[in-house]
């Protein structure tokens, strides 16, 4: 890791001599400054962290009284088949999900950044729009949209000839529908990102490709894919564990279904936890998603503080 | 001969940049559009009376607009009590977030102190957990604060802080992004700034409220921005925690409405534009922090 220190070459200031462990004016107050921070930190990220790992070896459930169980939650997981099924609709989410979001996201950064358009800030507010509204509401506005009946994109396949589909109310359309949403309310974040990136590659780099007698597509895939890499693996690190934690829309969509379609790993949680009260049951899956993101995890920590040395 | 290198690059270019226009300006085109479709249906449905809900084909304009499915809404679906509730619980955390983040913030940029490097890293490394790990202990953590909801002094017998504001609100404060973020942003001000203060005698805080603070407002509109919105969309922590109807915060009334009754299209866009538009109305008035916050966190290397 290399964080460092910010300092710009001054030594440490001010310790006064006699005053306790020599703790300077500026550590005192360093003290205070970061401890409402640190306090709520331990309380609701830490403790809570390392204590679900204890509370997933134990049958913890609320109502009853709690015993240890040892790695039975974990052992009962591997014949769980729900769980695989839960395992499985996240990748296939996280897969279907992914690819899109980054081609897409990269190809209209491209097509924002390539010319001086006139309406450049007014695309860039409209697509980036769906991210600041709440995966509920998208989900509520796409349930109307994908509604059988009534639903405008029904309306629209029938309005061009062709018959309706059953959307979120069949096992097979299910998760693409919900892939098409998240795709359609996410790119415009990746978008952004990509096009920052962009921002940040010099002008003269293509004018000298150009001399060298490059095509366009030459340039794309000799300089700008290449330069653009810290920033595609950020956006795919970033993208992978959120995908991993979809939540809201399952919920508000689907409920899982039908036939289980649609039930993720944080869906399993969500019920194993709070619907059924099997705590000790959900921490134990909780652990399995941490290690699961794991990698990812320290991965997105490098790549957030590389040099950042200042 | 004559003709310089550039000249020659130059002029096809330009040609070929046309054609790319009219190419661009259509297929950007059509991408917004059907980025709005879903808005805009939402809003023509949210305002159609309920008479004209069941056309087929469905009119699209019509001259009898109506705002009777957002008094519905609002009256009937309790939208005013959690929109009420979801500003409140939003706009504290705000309020909170900006206090601890920017004093940490300071203390990691600004401050000499052994352990820091230690200290920001745990902040990072928390940061970096997935959210979902310790759901099911802070929910244990939250229930169990004493002398709140009829907790004794042990924090048992009682429902602790579920189902109220602070539950709501004070798991959802401190958050290591935002220190990360604002102590980026404190590294660039130059460090005269303070030794001058310091040597005025000022407290640390002081130099900090009256002397940084000031200068870093753009950085603290990013926070406050992103607070606002992560909070007011926030959805698996309420649902976890709360039970009662009336504290419930927009997105939790949002999601419940739809499963407890049967589906009324028109009710349920009413409710879900009153869910969406304060976050829509702050991205649209200050969307250059918005963008600014984004590629703060998205390029850094």
């Amino acid at each position: 890791m290399s964080i460092t220190t910010p300092a710009r070459g001054e030594g440490r200031p001010d310790r006064k001599k006699g005053k306790g462990f020599g703790i300077t004016r500026q550590e005192r107050a360093a003290a205070l400054f970061i401890l409402p921070l640190m306090v709520l930190l331990t309380v609701f990220w830490i403790v809570p962290s390392l204590s679900s790992l204890f509370f997933s070896l134990t049958n913890y459930s609320v109502v009853s009284a709690t015993r240890w169980v040892g790695p039975e939650n974990y052992l009962r997981l591997v014949d769980d088949w729900l769980f695989w099924r839960s395992l499985l609709n996240s990748v296939y989410f996280t897969v279907g999900n992914i690819p899109l979001l980054l081609v897409c996201g990269l190809a209209l950064a491209i097509a924002l950044n390539s010319a001086r358009l006139r309406l450049r800030y007014l695309y860039r507010v409209v697509f980036y729009l769906p991210l600041v509204t709440s995966s509920i509401a998208l989900s509520m506005v796409w349930l109307w949209l994908f509604d059988p009946h009534l639903g405008l994109l029904n309306l629209l396949l029938n309005a061009a000839g062709l018959p309706s589909q059953p959307w979120l109310q069949s096992t097979k359309q299910a998760m693409p529908s919900i892939i098409f949403m998240s795709v359609w309310g996410g790119v415009g974040g990746t978008m952004l990102i990509y096009l920052a990136g962009l921002q940040g590659i010099s002008e003269q780099v293509y004018e000298a490709a150009q001399v060298d007698g490059a095509t366009p597509w030459q340039s794309f895939f000799h300089v700008t894919l290449p330069l653009l890499r810290p920033v595609t693996l950020y956006v795919l690190v970033t993208s992978i564990i959120g995908s991993f934690q979809i939540f809201g829309p399952i919920y508000a969509m689907t409920q899982g279904g039908p036939a289980f379609a649609t039930t993720t790993i944080v869906h399993q949680i969500y019920i194993n936890g709070f619907r059924y009260f099997n705590m000790g049951y959900a921490a134990a899956q909780s652990w399995i998603l941490f290690l699961l993101l794991l990698g990812l995890s320290i991965a997105n920590l490098r790549l957030m503080t590389r040099g950042l040395d200042v | 001969m004559t003709i310089p290198a550039h000249v020659e690059i130059a002029s096809p270019n330009r040609r070929s940049q046309t054609g790319l226009y009219l190419f661009l300006y259509p297929v950007l085109s059509l991408v917004a559009v059907s980025m709005l479709i879903p808005f805009l249906w939402m809003f023509l449905t949210a305002l159609k009376p309920q008479a004209d809900m069941f056309q087929v084909p469905p009119l699209i304009f019509t001259l009898s607009y109506t705002m009777e499915n957002f008094t519905r809404a609002w009256t009937r679906g309790n939208f005013d009590r959690f929109l009420a509730n979801s500003m409140v619980v939003s706009t504290s955390i705000t309020v909170l977030n900006l206090m601890v983040t920017s004093l940490a913030g300071y203390a990691f940029a600004r401050l000499q102190w052994r352990l820091r490097e230690v200290f920001f890293v745990i902040v990072l490394s928390v940061m970096m957990l997935p959210g979902l790990i310790a759901l099911i202990p802070t929910f244990l953590i939250v229930k169990a604060v004493p002398l709140a909801g009829g907790n004794n002094l042990l924090g048992q017998n009682g429902t602790g802080w579920l189902d109220s504001f602070p539950g709501l609100i004070f798991p959802l404060v401190g958050s290591g992004f935002y220190v990360f973020l604002l102590r980026q942003f404190f590294l660039t001000l130059p460090k005269e700034l303070e030794d001058a203060a310091r040597i005025d005698g000022s407290s640390e805080f002081n130099v900090f409220w009256r002397i940084i603070l000031p200068l870093c407002k753009p950085a603290l509109a990013v926070v406050a921005l992103f607070s606002f919105q992560v909070s007011w969309n926030d959805f698996l922590w309420p649902l976890v925690i709360i039970q009662s109807d009336r504290m419930r915060t927009v997105q939790l009334g949002l999601a419940l409405f739809r499963t407890q009754t049967r589906i009324n299209w028109g009710v349920l866009m009413a409710g879900t534009a009153i869910a969406t538009i304060p976050t829509v109305v702050l991205f649209l008035s200050f969307q250059q922090y918005f963008v600014r916050g984004i590629a703060l966190t998205g390029i850094k290397g």
